[in-house]
């Protein structure tokens, strides 16, 4: 099928800004999905709130798109009352980890197989630029005027030690390997994270000295590297990106099928 | 032949009810009064195949019950007090996207923490306006065993009728008291099922379209018609829409789809009102007060009766009226500083003869405290 197939074109254009970087997710996506060969009536798209969220209207699946933050928590119910259907979830950085910090830790924990993609561009664009979990320590925001304060989270790490059995980080730069990597988190099963950099030229990128959208690709070309390079070495700064974990664990459906087994065989 | 007789909660009795109804997905939060519910129906649900899930607070207990309605399942949550605050943003998108669930609340004394094991019904008007927005609900409660079941049953109807949430208000008083219920058989409690399109494969389903009767048919998440479910002001395909005149349209119909139809979704009991001079209007635990002095006084020959709510929202304002209209004085009875006398007293032509009997302080309402009213309204004194 062509990409065209899997959107629903009556509601183009998107709302995304010129050079916003989720526009590339959203291809990337579309061309995992269709290498991985899955039927559009198997794929559940949950959203929550933010410019990220608004995939979901785009895409033709069955699209839910919900409440700030509560993706992930809605997307459970879908999951573990139909787990044949393949569950995708994208989220922006605020919505993934500040309102919704609480359900992406807990997914990861029970290892429900949905695939979390953060569309992490370290910033709240909807509202207007305001800083995020990911906004780095010295960055401006239009809520951090001075500069801000807050330490930034590592998604990867959180997601790691959080339980989730994929976990990996990518860029809008590097969209063949994003591609791939998106095919293996919607085929693995247990929760899959897919930390995606993603470029805000409108509102991150003005006020922290990017000159366009080009500017931050650059910088994603330049500031990461792939897991375990040479160049990290040299420059421990480096963003490393690839996949950090992929392993076989159980997943949270099937071991509630035991339970079902279980409660219907005693007493 | 076995008698389906049980000695149980009343949490008891909403999960057997819940399980009469069809219930195929739980998803819950440990909270005193109404924990019973989420403990019963991890035993139960995965017995008939269902599904039992813990989350990790109360919204996401909300969400994750949406979601699973989305894919055609019956589903309810149970909560009380502060967990019934948490949930009040996710119940505002399933009004908004006419999603069919079912809320539990045991109300426990508030606000804030206030008294988690004690008796409180100071959640009505949460119940009524706790999501943002203008908006109408379905609120129904119960005041023993045998109503908790019929009206949790009726609860998983209309919502299914509606396509809309529905809040069980029940109290801590009801939900502990043990007592007899008997389960009906099956096919006894009329149950109604989802209604579902009928268009076919590769026609245009219009998810949000109201048919001539105002139901919506749905089409469950996984099936062949693929469309969008949102908490924005949508247009007939569930995409996002700030046309004035489909968010007007829209805002119409979510409310009169309810409002419209508060004649078929009232339900009352009438106890001794065919002669009544006094009249008490009451439900949930507080009805069971109410019945008692007034078949106490019926004894001595005091012309008194009760008008039982059991459905408080939409509310029942023109069986209200003509109730009052009939009677020289009327006292709400109920564990609260008066929330349903103010909408008895919007509903009676003669607000003035209105009284209330109630009490706050996380002890169970007693006679004495509704005839210590009665006595000052009859001239009798404190």
């Amino acid at each position: 099928m062509a990409v065209r197939d899997y959107i629903r074109d009556r509601f183009f254009p998107h709302i995304w800004c010129p050079g916003c970087g989720h526009g590339i997710v959203l291809g990337s996506l579309i061309r995992a999905i269709e290498n991985l060969g899955i039927k559009k009536n198997d794929i559940v798209v949950v959203s929550g709130i933010g410019c990220s969220s608004r995939i979901c209207g785009y895409l033709d699946f069955h699209t839910l798109h919900t409440i700030h933050g509560r993706a992930l928590a809605f997307a459970t119910g879908v999951k573990l009352s139909r787990p044949e259907l393949t569950l995708i979830v994208p989220m922006g950085d605020g919505d993934a980890l500040a309102i919704g910090g609480n359900h992406f830790i807990h997914a990861a924990r029970r290892n429900i197989g949905i695939t979390a993609i953060i569309m992490n561009n370290s910033i709240y664009g909807m509202t207007g630029g305001q800083y995020s979990p990911s906004t780095e320590y010295g960055d401006f925001a239009t809520t951090a005027p001075y500069g801000n304060i807050d330490r930034s989270f590592d998604f990867v790490k959180l997601a790691m030690s959080a339980g989730a059995s994929f976990v990996a980080r990518t860029t809008t730069y590097h969209v063949t390997s994003m591609i791939k990597i998106l095919e293996k988190a919607i085929a693995h099963k247990g929760f899959s994270v897919v930390d995606i950099l993603s470029q805000c030229p409108t509102y991150f990128g003005v006020r922290n000295k990017f000159a366009s959208a080009v500017d931050m690709l650059n910088y994603y070309k330049t500031n990461t590297t792939p897991i375990g390079s040479k160049e990290k070495e040299k420059n421990p700064d480096l963003i490393e990106r690839g996949i950090f974990v992929q392993d076989q664990r159980p997943e949270y459906c099937d071991e509630y099928d035991k339970i079902i087994k279980k409660a219907s065989e005693g007493v | 032949m076995k008698k389906n007789v049980l000695f149980v909660q009343g949490n008891e009795a909403c999960v057997e009810a819940a399980l009469y109804a069809g219930l195929d997905f739980f998803a819950g939060y440990p909270i005193t009064p109404s924990t019973e519910i989420a403990e019963l129906l991890s035993y139960r649900l995965p017995k008939k195949g269902g599904k039992f899930i813990q989350m990790e607070d109360e919204i996401s207990s909300m969400c994750a019950i949406i979601g699973a309605s989305l894919t055609g399942k019956k589903v309810m949550t149970a909560t009380s007090g502060p967990g019934f605050s948490l949930k009040q943003e996710a119940i505002g998108f399933a009004v908004m996207a006419e999603v069919p669930c079912v809320i539990v609340n045991v109300q426990r004394g508030g606000p804030s923490t206030g008294l988690p094991t004690s008796v409180s019904q100071g959640d009505v008007m949460q119940a009524r306006w706790g999501t943002h927005g203008e908006h109408a609900i379905i609120t129904l409660t119960a005041s023993n065993n045998q109503d908790v079941f019929a009206m949790t049953v009726e609860a998983f109807n209309l919502s299914e009728t509606f396509r809309t949430p529905v809040i069980l208000l029940f109290d801590e008083v009801v939900a502990h008291t043990r007592e007899r219920l008997m389960v009906p058989k099956p096919g006894e409690i009329n149950v109604v099922k989802r209604l579902k399109t009928a268009v076919k494969e590769g026609t245009d389903y219009h998810p949000y379209l109201p048919r001539e009767d105002g139901r919506l048919p749905m089409s469950d998440f996984g099936h062949v018609h693929r469309y969008n479910v949102t908490g924005l002001m949508h247009d007939m395909w569930g995409f996002p829409s700030n046309n004035p005149k489909i968010v007007y349209e829209l805002m119409h119909h979510l409310v009169d789809k309810i409002e419209g139809h508060t004649k078929e979704i009232t339900m009352v009991k009438e106890f001794f009102l065919d002669d009544a001079e006094y009249l008490l209007i009451s439900y949930g635990s507080s009805a069971r007060t109410a019945l008692h002095v007034v078949e106490n006084r019926r004894e001595r020959g005091e012309k008194i009766g009760l008008l039982e709510l059991l459905s408080l929202w939409p509310f029942p304002a023109d069986t209200v009226r003509e109730r009052c209209a009939c009677v020289n004085y009327v006292i709400v009875v109920e564990m609260n500083m008066g929330q349903i006398l103010q909408e008895v007293k919007k509903a009676s032509d003669e607000p003035d003869k209105v009284f209330l009997a109630n009490k706050i302080d996380g002890s169970f309402i007693a006679p004495t405290d509704v005839l210590n009213i009665l006595r000052i309204i009859q001239g009798k004194g404190a």
